[in-house]
């Protein structure tokens, strides 16, 4: 090693943080050996970077719930939760509020109800959070940010989002009543029905950026402005993705698995205190979770909109940040703007329109794709292609 | 033609997007929630809330305890026993009121033929316990002596629609 063990790096050559971890790993393997050190390290470096990105997301989750109370009171011109605060702080009124919901939540007893399935009912909520959280394994925060970079990331993705139906299936079951059932079987069929639009859009992206690696995606935008983002070419892709997104976390307007008017709560009505809080969890991260996805396959992930001085000076997670609660500001506006898709019209939209719409867009773009050079160049403006 | 016009309108979500822009429009305008504790909505001089039992200026109680309030209540929460004073009046020795019963429907108000049980603008009373809501004479005259000077208001104001 070029410097001691100790865990000081200003005097050494190279980047800063790389011979940092170096160090530290240099320290672990002085301590545990080399076999056992540099595993230890590697445990040590992946349980860091998982709780860096756990912890803000169920903060950001916390948050989500606020904003969208507030957003929704805003544009039915009430002002929303403006009571609880911190330390009496009077700016932040209302603020306090996700705190104060959570802290009920734990407080809550958990009802299992009688005739119950005890240990599916209890597993159902961990198997349908479990896959919201995982995903975000892959997810590039910037170039080199990203906890797993896999070459097959996207189909990572789709394998973890589609694990999630098992929650809910198995929570409408175990719950032995006919209403969470009848949830369960609409919000099921809603999701597979959407999954597919929502893979064929995809299909698009991966035939533009001939990659499956999320990271390779972003870097596929990349070219000085947002004209070079996929969102341009593939405008109704990014549509059909984002409307089809709505449907897979059955949220407003597509939300007839939930349906607070008609069978209460679909799935998880029988779900109580911290069981019922982790469903809220799994709904609230996969809506962060399409929102985010949605910023790195159409709105160029960390890249800025346009490659100049005052935007690249930005760091790119905060561009990414900021694509991802744009987005989900469309969500919770969706929400506050719609009324309630009917069933039948869902199984119609998703079937008979996306997937159509996206097989002909897929035929389209091959054929643009395989066309020789020298017609594609004759295209005005083309910067994709 | 008319089919074209509704396909594009339809797949270019353009109805959607009005939508959105009635609600994007609303997110900017002004709030019309009061905010109950420190702002109030205004109350008519009619508003019929937690009851009173008057006195006249003197201090001598209104209620005769000729029970028309008891015999029209139509909730049948006023409970009313009366004896005779020493002086030869009829006055109530019981005048209890279950306001977990009562509609404040006001008829006990118009009922009275000496403006003696009356409903005041107070809305924000509570019992903690069972039995808080039974409300007693000495409760209810007590009311009224507090109040007395918005209820005397309330009543002028309202005296010459009834």
């Amino acid at each position: 090693m070029l410097c001691s063990a100790k865990l000081s790096w200003k005097n050494c050559d190279g980047d800063g943080w790389s011979v940092l971890m170096e160090n530290i790993q240099q320290y672990f393997v002085e301590i545990f050996g080399t076999e056992w050190g540099s595993m230890l390290f590697s445990l040590a470096t992946n349980m860091t970077f998982i709780f860096a990105i756990v912890i803000p997301l169920l903060l950001g989750v916390a948050y989500l719930t606020f904003a969208e109370r507030k957003i929704i009171a805003y544009m039915q011109i009430r002002v929303g939760p403006n009571r609880v605060t911190f330390f009496g702080i009077p700016w932040l009124r209302g603020w306090g509020q996700p705190i104060a919901d959570a802290v009920k939540a734990i407080m809550k007893e958990i009802v299992i109800p009688t005739g119950a399935n005890k240990l599916l009912f209890l597993l159902a909520p961990v198997l349908t959070i479990m896959p919201a959280l995982a995903a975000w394994a892959v997810i590039p925060f910037s170039p080199e940010l990203v906890l797993a970079d896999i070459n097959a990331g996207l189909l990572y993705i789709l394998a973890m989002t589609s694990m999630g139906i098992y929650g809910i299936i198995i929570a409408g079951w175990a719950s032995n009543s006919k209403y969470a059932f009848l949830g369960a079987m609409r919000s099921a069929a809603q999701v597979v029905s959407y999954e597919l639009a929502m893979g064929f859009a995809l299909v698009c992206v991966l035939m533009m950026s001939q990659s499956l690696n999320l990271g390779d995606i972003v870097n596929g935008q990349q070219g000085g402005s947002f004209l070079n983002w996929y969102l341009i070419p593939l405008f109704p892709m990014f549509l059909v993705y984002l409307i089809s997104g709505v449907a897979e976390t059955n949220r407003a307007p597509f939300d007839v698995a939930e349906g607070e008017s008609e069978i209460v709560a679909g799935f998880h009505v029988d779900y109580s205190g911290m069981a019922f809080t982790v469903f809220f969890l799994a709904e609230y991260s996969n809506m962060i979770l399409v929102a985010t996805l949605t910023s790195i396959m159409f709105l160029g992930g960390w890249l800025p909109p346009v490659d100049m001085a005052p935007f690249n000076l930005i760091p790119g997670i905060v561009w990414l940040l900021f694509k991802i609660a744009f987005i989900l500001f469309f969500f919770l506006w969706f929400r506050a703007t719609f009324p309630r898709y009917r069933y039948d019209q869902i199984m119609r939209l998703g079937w008979k329109i996306f997937i159509p719409i996206t097989l002909v867009w897929i035929v389209l773009l091959g054929s643009i794709m395989q066309l020789p050079e020298s017609i594609r160049n004759t295209f005005p403006l083309n910067v994709w292609f | 033609m008319d089919r074209i016009k509704k396909f594009f309108s339809t797949f270019l979500l353009f109805e959607l997007l009005k939508g959105m822009a009635v609600t994007g429009r609303y997110l900017f305008k002004p709030k019309i929630t009061v905010h109950f504790p420190e702002e109030k909505t205004p109350q008519s001089p009619r508003f019929r809330g937690l009851h009173a039992l008057r006195r006249y200026p003197n201090g001598e109680e209104r209620c005769i305890a000729c029970k028309l309030c008891e015999a029209v209540c139509p909730a049948m929460a006023i409970t009313i026993d009366s004896e005779q004073r020493a002086d030869g009046t009829r006055r109530t020795t019981r005048y209890d009121i279950d306001l977990s019963k009562c509609i404040f429907c006001g008829f006990c108000e118009e009922s009275c033929p000496v403006d003696s049980i009356v409903e005041t603008r107070i809305l924000e009373y509570h019992g903690e316990k069972r039995g808080d809501l039974i409300y007693t004479k000495e409760m209810l005259l007590a009311i009224g002596d507090r109040y007395e000077e918005q209820i005397a208001k309330d009543r002028e104001a309202d005296a010459r629609y009834r």
